[in-house]
């Protein structure tokens, strides 16, 4: 039992480990010389020499890095925030656009696992639209919202670019809420409809008390993989709207040349990503249990 | 006799690949008088369960009229109190709440208060009374049978329906059902017909049992009495001098009468079905 715990702990170590050498190994790093220029003086050279000369080392993007974790929720500006203060602001938009799948993708799903009418008439459509990149909704939903300013009470005030963020983190990541939906409702055993059938319970009653319930598992699965492409969209409708949040934050330093805010970036996307999924598996196994 | 639960010419095909019609059941007649408990016996595949499904409303009816109690039935509903092989519980439903689900759809002008003492008498009557509370998950094979029976009853039925309920039961459990069924069905005196391939199961429960022919095309084949005294207990029907007669009787009839024609196989469908049914079909109108 404690061989399998320390396995667990420490065989994770060293994968990270060998990833971080990895990239110590490949990433540039500074040389200072000092030489003798043309006139005679003696000047001061720094030059990176690597695989990757712009690179920068482990050592090097920590440094840089500290100020954004050390201090997380700092605002210095608009575009100079602690990386927490980033990804609150991301996640605010992420859950925006989540919501907006699942209120469509469930009732979506629910009408394609009920009638093969529907299923035909949709199928091809959705099979199009499926595999459409971010990258490629993004632009038409600044188009679909070009002069568009909504103003919810209470909520804020939504401008062009914040609907396509929206309008493309919705459209992308409601498509496993909708296949699993109607997966589940396809694969409902006889048995319960025939409950409901010999009960003659109304529609509204077999909805709520037999199709729901008994979906419900496949649903979570499909609420979980939506929400991890959810996330997954965010950085690119950030980068192209230049919206204040991780992704854009990332876009902007490669833009300003700093590179060492990249992988910060990128760290924070994965680790947040991964703490989004291991929170909704937890939500999906108390499902799966019924 | 006066019929309560009337099947005439009760009839349920397929159309077979090829554009025939395979003929599960076929010129299946059968009158129930009122509180009379039937048993239909007959190999597992012959259109037993069909036949019951048709009744139930839950499966299409090709040609042929059943009447309840004077009423021609068309699809499902709760009137008829089935309990199936498998439990068929809701499993995200509590005991008391698969049970309610049917009250409420039956009882809807009771108060929520009645409801709730019918659900906690039929559960307590079956042995549950503990267990109310408790998921599906939580209960064994048998206590969900149990819910089962429960959840039948309590919709106070015209006629009950069971669907081989013993039938993924062990011998034990199976008796100790046998017997609930049996002293719920004294109390209330429902109509009630049970499918079985259990030939102790049938003898015990039922008034008659009605032997059916082997499919395709099958029907009611010998209808037997069951003389037994009621209120019945396993020891003395087992120990009636008629009981090994009867026995006989049936397990011969399973055995060797229940080929009804030489077309007669055990598979249901398939290319004996096909045959003679397709060319008659040509000949007679439709």
């Amino acid at each position: 039992m404690s061989k399998l715990k320390l396995d667990s702990l420490l065989l994770p170590l060293v994968g990270i480990a060998f990833c971080v050498l990895l990239w110590w190994s490949i990433a540039g790093k500074s040389i200072t010389k000092q030489t003798k220029d043309d006139w005679g003086d003696v000047v001061t050279v720094t030059k990176r020499v690597g695989l990757s000369a712009d690179l920068p080392t482990p050592g090097e993007t920590w440094k840089a890095s500290r100020d954004y974790i050390v201090k997380p929720f700092a605002k210095r500006g608009e575009l100079d925030q602690g990386i927490l203060a980033f990804t609150w602001l991301s996640l605010k938009l992420v859950a925006q656009g989540y919501l907006i799948a699942l209120l469509i993708g469930t009732p979506l799903g629910f009408c394609l696992g009920l009638s093969k009418t529907f299923t035909k008439v949709c199928d091809p459509i959705i099979q199009i639209l499926r595999p459409v990149s971010p990258l490629a909704w993004l632009p038409l939903g600044m188009v679909l919202f070009l002069s568009a300013k909504i103003n919810i009470p209470g909520v804020g005030i939504y401008t062009a670019s914040e609907l396509a963020a929206l309008f493309t983190i919705a459209i992308c990541s409601m498509w496993p809420t909708v296949m699993n939906t109607a997966v589940g409702v396809r694969a409902i055993p006889q048995d319960y409809l025939n409950v409901a059938r010999v009960l003659k319970l109304s529609k509204t009653k077999t909805l709520f008390k037999v199709l729901v319930p008994a979906t419900l598992p496949y649903m979570f699965t499909g609420f979980r993989l939506s929400l991890g492409i959810a996330w997954l969209v965010i950085v690119a409708a950030e980068m192209l709207t230049g919206k204040p949040g991780v992704g854009g934050f990332l876009w902007q330093q490669y833009n300003a040349l700093s590179y060492a805010h990249i992988i910060l970036c990128i760290l924070t996307i994965g680790v947040v990503g991964y703490v989004l999924d291991r929170l909704m598996s937890v939500v999906e196994a108390r499902f799966k249990t019924i | 006799m006066s019929a309560y639960v009337e099947i005439s010419q009760l009839k349920k095909s397929y159309p077979a690949p090829g554009g025939g019609e395979a003929v599960i059941v076929k010129d299946f007649n059968l009158k129930i008088a009122n509180g009379e408990f039937v048993t239909v016996i007959g190999h597992s595949g012959c259109g037993k369960s069909t036949q019951l499904m048709m009744l139930a409303g839950l499966t299409e009816i090709t040609e042929g009229v059943i009447v309840i109690g004077g009423k021609e039935i068309t699809g499902a509903g709760p009137d008829r109190g089935i309990v199936f092989q498998s439990p068929s519980l809701l499993p995200w439903m509590t005991a008391f709440e698969n049970v309610m689900l049917g009250v409420e759809q039956v009882f809807f002008t009771a108060t929520k208060e009645e409801r709730r003492q019918i659900v906690e008498y039929y559960l307590t009557v079956v042995g549950l009374g503990d267990a109310m509370d408790k998921r599906p998950a939580e209960l064994s094979q048998g206590m969900r049978q149990r819910v089962g029976i429960a959840r039948a009853f309590a919709l106070k039925p015209k006629m009950l329906l069971l669907d081989e309920p013993f039938g993924m039961l062990d011998s034990l459990t199976r008796y100790e059902l046998q017997a609930v069924l049996l002293q719920l069905w004294r109390k209330e005196r429902i109509t009630a017909m049970m499918v079985t391939h259990d030939v102790d199961e049938a003898l015990y429960l039922s008034d008659r049992v009605v032997c059916m022919t082997n499919g395709p095309e099958a029907t009611v084949g010998e209808i037997l009495s069951v003389p037994f005294e009621r209120p019945r207990d396993r020891k003395t029907v087992m120990e009636h001098p008629d009981y090994p007669r009867l026995r006989h009787e049936l397990i011969s009839f399973l055995e060797h009468r229940s080929h009804r024609s030489s077309l007669g196989g055990y598979g249901v469908a398939g290319v004996h079905a096909v045959e003679p049914v397709s060319g008659s079909a040509a000949t007679v109108p439709a």
